[in-house]
């Protein structure tokens, strides 16, 4: 059979974690799980979870899911930090504490 | 020899001939732009599309870039596609061949040889096809328009064979069999069903298993690796047409004998190798030149990718000289096809070579030419002649 | 300041079929448009993509990125590319397969041109999302026909003479209007919903639909990365890029309820920073004449069909 030019493994192989110079950091009290920030990501590299770790004190909120981001695959390009409406995401310097 | 049970029942040119092959060869898509001299075989295909005789898309792009690029895509869903072209218009889709090719896709295109301009000149001449050498097509010059139908009908298994998985294009002479009526035989649709199966394309577009088809490498990727398997399969495809020529021959009565047709070879000193209907002249010729007692003979390119080297050197042992005409030239180095000989000849022993460069843009080339060509075998020091061109020495 | 939660938080399809891993750059606004005509289109969707930043996004074989079959196509053929997909997966009875060629601003403004004109002039019942980064962004910023007035670009470099691109944007959306291609849309990516809307509309024509997203580029407008999606909404606040949609011959233009002054789009990228006030009176003169002109438009052509 001749060698056919596909492609067929998923870039999940390919981390892109070691892009980044800048962290986004979610303040998960102040997050009101809008989802912005999973809306804007290019990277596809915000996820969303029930999990009871992520779960809002404010009780309007409380059932919503909240965003994860990956850091597998985030590249620090701060478009999350830059839009989120809460300001609750930081941008923290990559190596520093 | 060709040899060939004579049933004909039609009587047809070889665009229609042409034509009938694609639409016995059952090609569920085709993908088109205008161009004489080859217009006349996608005519034919969309009035049969339009009357309900062959079930298939006709779709009539914009250029001839379009419709490569429209048939790599089709065939990519695993429809069996075709395309038709000539010249100018071959040479426009040149980057698409490179693409089909390198998708690995079985596709059979119909090319009718015409001259490159300027000056523009709709005659007949092989540098289009010429150019296309190095795309990863199998090449495949027809000399009647019954070749030119069953040629399409191997040519499709042959492409389609795992092993091979490269396209192909069949090439016949403007207007000398374009727009000539021959007798033919049209095999019957049964016949041609048993010996070309559907096309099962094992790496076709689907959703439930996406892939990327083409990519890109860097050079520490496959990229290397998957020109080595082009260049590995263009030479499996030497078996590949020998097995289906050989079938062929077994159910349709008519013999290609695989990559080369020799004739009157058996004993010859000297002889000249062709390929498209200047063969068939040389071999009226050699017939000729045999009965006044020469020893000459002809050897007929018929495939020219993949290149019968093999072939070339069993059928020159002991010649005298050996003549290769060609319908092309590349400038600052010689014929197409003188090329590829003397390469194929290389260290088999002193055979003299000699390039004979006729029959551009359709200039004829006449039973004198030929006598002319064996004279300067006998006669002069090999290297490389124009034939029946003004200013020549 | 607060957002009020009038509508559920996932605004457009959770359903991703653009997985991690890509290697665009950072902020890329094409490597959104993508996620987002993705998630309109669904599963069945096979995408054709030229030569392009697109084209390597993916990652080199054999990595894929996009969970839909994507051919890699010669910079010049995409139109061809999805008629020949379009006709061949019909004729297999795969109509329900969303055929989708998915080309930059080079290969559709300038070298794919004929392609698309031809594809959407024979009426397959094709999708054409041009993501519109204004210039030549995977081979390092050349101007194309889609760069806008004003912008330095490697090949409109400023020089002694003040070689900015002296013409202006070549719109492909008007030219697909004037050709009467059924449906025709602008989009960005600061605005996923309305971009996903546009896809639902689009998606019950049986016919040709084109659809240009402008894809802001940090690497090529020379803008800090994470100011993508504030630089795209700028853009259609400052009239630089109207967004609208045309379906069947009816005309309706999306008017931002604040517009402001293009100084403050021009202002948030470099490569514009060259600008002199009397260039920049210039271009607010322009977009303010092809915003009337849009206006009339409107004014002349019915309501399209609600979506």
């Amino acid at each position: 059979m001749a060698m056919i030019p596909v492609a067929e493994v998923s870039s999940r192989a390919n981390k892109t974690d070691s892009w980044r110079t800048q962290k986004p950091v979610i303040d998960y009290s102040s997050c009101i799980r809008c989802m912005i920030c999973w809306k804007f990501c290019p990277d596809d590299a915000i996820n969303y979870s029930a999990d009871e770790v992520f779960l809002s004190p404010n009780e309007r909120i409380a059932r919503l899911e909240a965003p994860v981001i990956d850091y597998d695959y985030c590249k620090g390009c701060g478009i999350c930090s830059n839009e989120c409406p809460e300001k609750s995401i930081e941008m923290i310097m990559e190596g520093g504490e | 020899m060709i040899k060939t049970v004579q049933k004909y029942n039609a009587i047809m040119t070889g665009n229609e001939a042409v034509a009938i092959g694609a639409k016995l060869a059952r090609v569920r898509f085709i993908s088109a732009y205008p161009i004489t001299p080859q217009t006349t075989i996608v005519e034919k295909l969309a009035e049969m599309v339009a009357n309900r005789e062959l079930d298939s898309r006709y779709v009539e792009v914009e250029s001839e870039h379009s419709a490569m690029a429209a048939v790599m895509a089709s065939e990519l869903t695993g429809a069996r596609s075709y395309t038709a072209t000539s010249s100018h218009g071959l040479l426009y889709m040149h980057e698409m061949l490179h693409w089909v090719a390198g998708q690995r896709l079985p596709v059979v295109m119909s090319v009718v040889n015409r001259a490159i301009g300027p000056p523009w000149n709709i005659w007949s001449d092989q540098t289009d096809t010429m150019n296309q050498k190095d795309t990863g097509w199998l090449q495949v010059y027809c000399e009647s328009n019954q070749e030119a139908l069953d040629t399409i009908l191997m040519g499709y298994k042959i492409a389609e064979n795992r092993d091979v998985l490269l396209p192909l294009m069949t090439m016949e002479d403007a207007f000398v069999l374009s727009h000539t009526s021959e007798p033919v035989n049209v095999p019957e649709q049964k016949a041609v069903d048993d010996f070309l199966p559907e096309l099962d394309l094992s790496f076709r577009i689907d959703v439930e298993n996406p892939m990327g088809y083409g990519s890109y490498s860097t050079p520490d990727g496959p990229f290397m690796e998957l020109k080595k398997d082009m260049s590995d399969s263009m030479d499996k495809a030497r078996k590949a047409i020998k097995k289906v020529t050989a079938e062929f021959a077994a159910s349709m009565e008519r013999d290609y004998s695989g990559l080369l047709e020799e004739f009157m070879m058996e004993d010859a000193e000297y002889a000249i190798i062709a390929s498209g209907t200047l063969a068939s002249s040389g071999k009226y010729v050699v017939q000729r030149m045999r009965e006044k007692g020469h020893k000459v003979g002809l050897i007929r390119i018929r495939f020219f990718r993949p290149f019968p080297s093999e072939e070339i050197r069993n059928a020159t042992k002991g010649l005298k000289a050996l003549g290769v005409m060609d319908r092309s030239m590349s400038f600052g180095t010689g014929g197409n096809t003188y090329l590829e000989v003397s390469s194929s000849l290389y260290g088999q022993g002193y055979t003299p070579i000699y390039g004979f460069t006729a029959g551009l843009g359709g200039r004829d080339v006449k039973i004198e030419d030929f006598e002319e060509m064996f004279r300067v075998m006998e006669n002069k020091e090999p290297g490389r002649y124009w034939i029946n061109v003004r200013g020549a020495d | 300041m607060s957002v009020e939660l009038t509508e559920m938080p996932f605004s457009i399809p959770k359903q991703e079929l653009m997985e991690p891993g890509n290697t665009a750059c950072h902020g890329c606004g094409a490597t959104l448009s993508m996620r987002y005509v993705l998630k309109a289109m669904g599963k069945n969707t096979v995408v054709s993509v030229p030569a392009s930043c697109w084209a390597v996004i993916p990652g080199a074989m054999p990595n894929r990125t996009l969970d839909v079959p994507m051919v890699y196509t010669p910079f010049a053929a995409t139109g061809a590319s999805i008629s020949g997909l379009r006709e061949a997966l019909d004729l297999q009875g795969k109509e329900d397969y969303n055929v989708v060629g998915f080309a930059g601003d080079g290969g559709t403004s300038d070298i794919g041109l004929q392609s698309l004109s031809g594809a959407m002039e024979r009426g397959h019942n094709v999708f054409y999302i041009m993501y519109d980064n204004e210039g030549y962004m995977n081979t390092g910023v050349q101007r194309s026909g889609s760069t806008p007035y004003g912008a330095v670009t490697t090949t409109t470099p400023l020089g002694k003479d003040r070689n900015y691109k002296k013409q202006p944007k070549k719109v492909v959306a008007d030219l697909m209007i004037a050709q009467k291609v059924p449906y025709v849309a602008t989009a960005t990516v600061a605005y996923p919903e309305d971009l996903v809307r546009k896809i639902g509309n689009a998606k019950r024509i049986n016919g040709p639909k084109f659809i240009q997203i402008l894809s802001p580029c940090p690497t090529g407008w020379y803008y800090s990365p994470e100011k993508t999606v504030e630089v795209s909404r700028l853009a259609v606040q400052s009239h630089m890029f109207p967004l609208y949609e045309y379906i069947n011959g009816t005309f309706k233009l999306s008017k931002p309820p604040q517009p402001i002054e293009v100084r403050k789009y021009l202002a948030a990228q470099s490569r514009f920073s060259h600008l002199n006030d009397a260039e920049i009176e210039e271009i607010q003169s322009y977009v303010d004449k092809r915003w009337a002109e849009l206006q009339k438009m409107e004014r002349g052509s019915g309501q399209p069909t609600p979506g």
